[in-house]
């Protein structure tokens, strides 16, 4: 039932997700970040099976951890995109890891991207993207929103409407939800949104 | 009784020291020499080839050049020493360039090493190595690698044949900063200076990786016989007018 959200704006990269760590039919917490760093200027979002989740994530970022220290050089969004889509086709036909990932990302010389990866492993860059029920309803919100100069208040606007949006309509609504920005300076949080 | 430590690389001497490194080391020193320099533009190699003959098909698919070698897209070698170890890590090194970009889709960064030395109870490889190219991160490079897997990156080296020699002239005679047709001249004229014979064209092999910064493509080019017959004319000159 993850639900994320991510927008790619002129020099930045905003993405949203609910905090609900949910269980069967139970919600066991609502201040779950499931937005996790991978290096400065990098996040995973990753939704799908908890287990799973963490196992993948933590998997990764210590494999694109691993290889900064030995060149001395870190991987570009791209490159980690590339590598996690590597990964999730690899296990794919084995022992399949059960998780959709945004991967968002800020490059120097490349600027701000967003990728779309699911458990299929199918790798696509986007401008807008999203995962779970709750995109169903956001991403034509966002084809009719987006544009390619977009501001950092425009883009949050956007997610605020997207969340209004998933909680008019959406049967299983999260009740929370986390925003951050990985721009230049970094990742950050930009708004915790509450009901 | 330094031949009891001489058969092994697991085994060190008394001093310290592992004799098959150092001969392997030693075999290279006879081999043709190769040498390389950055300019701020491209990286130029160049290499001296020991064996010649008339009836050498140099057309023939694979063995058409000796000493230098396109690794992938972005990356060239030259090598000193045997060529059929040469050959080994070649192999290796395209297929690690290749991986690398299956996995991250961008061309592989330039620092690979792989001058590494055979497992245990293996000779060593015979060769050491010559690495010019270019990557994102941090430009042009050039790392030369040898058979103690032993690896480094350099402004300006000379491996094989009269190394010494050539290095010390590189040391008074490279200057940073300077541009591919001029590194191409000083690389000549080093060659020259370490070669025993006079240059010619069948014994040298010259090339330069350079990039087109509109389309940021690296490329690889090694001179034609008939672009390099110029170059070593008057390197030749030079020389003999040096020498009078």
């Amino acid at each position: 039932m993850d639900f994320f959200m991510g927008i790619k704006g002129k020099d930045f990269v905003m993405v949203c997700s609910d905090t609900a760590a949910v269980h069967s039919i139970i919600t066991i917490k609502q201040d779950e970040d499931k937005i996790v760093p991978v290096d400065s200027h990098k996040v995973f979002c990753v939704a799908g099976e908890a287990g799973d989740r963490v196992q993948f994530s933590d998997y990764v970022i210590a494999n694109v951890k691993l290889y900064a220290l030995r060149n001395a050089t870190e991987l570009s969004t791209k490159s980690v995109a590339n590598y996690a889509r590597g990964e999730l086709a690899n296990a794919l036909r084995r022992s399949p890891y059960h998780c959709n990932l945004l991967v968002a990302g800020y490059d120097k010389g490349v600027g701000a991207s967003l990728y779309w990866l699911d458990y299929l492993a199918t790798l696509h860059k986007v401008n807008t993207g999203g995962t779970g029920y709750g995109s169903y309803f956001t991403l034509s919100l966002f084809d009719k929103l987006w544009h390619p100069d977009l501001t950092e208040a425009e883009a949050l606007d956007m997610m605020e409407k997207g969340i209004a949006e998933v909680r008019r309509r959406l049967v299983v609504a999260p009740a929370r939800f986390i925003v951050k920005v990985v721009d230049a300076n970094g990742i950050r949080t930009v708004a915790e949104l509450k009901e | 009784m330094a031949r009891r430590y001489d058969s092994r690389t697991t085994i060190f001497s008394p001093e310290g020291r592992l004799y098959q490194v150092e001969y392997a080391m030693e075999a290279i020193s006879n081999a043709g020499a190769a040498i390389g320099c950055l300019a701020k533009d491209g990286v130029v190699l160049i290499a001296e080839k020991k064996i010649t003959s008339k009836l050498l098909d140099t057309h023939a698919v694979g063995v058409r050049r000796e000493k230098m070698y396109k690794l992938d897209e972005h990356i060239a070698c030259a090598v000193a020493g045997m060529t059929a170890d040469a050959n080994i890590l070649i192999n290796l090194c395209r297929l690690n360039a290749q991986r690398y970009y299956f996995s991250y889709q961008v061309g592989e960064q330039q620092r690979q090493r792989d001058g590494r030395r055979n497992p245990a109870e293996r000779r060593p490889f015979g060769v050491s190595l010559l690495y010019a190219g270019w990557d994102e991160h941090y430009g042009w490079q050039l790392y030369q690698s040898d058979p103690s897997g032993n690896y480094g990156g350099w402004k300006a080296v000379a491996i094989g044949n009269g190394h010494a020699a050539a290095q010390n002239l590189l040391k008074t005679e490279y200057k940073e900063g300077l541009g591919v047709d001029e590194a191409v001249s000083l690389m000549v004229k080093v060659l020259a200076k370490s070669m025993d014979s006079s240059l010619a064209v069948d014994k040298v092999e010259l090339a330069t990786v350079t990039r087109d910064e509109a389309s940021g493509k690296v490329s690889f080019k090694v001179f034609t016989a008939a672009e390099l017959q110029p170059l070593l004319d008057a390197a030749n000159a030079e020389k003999e007018a040096a020498d009078k």
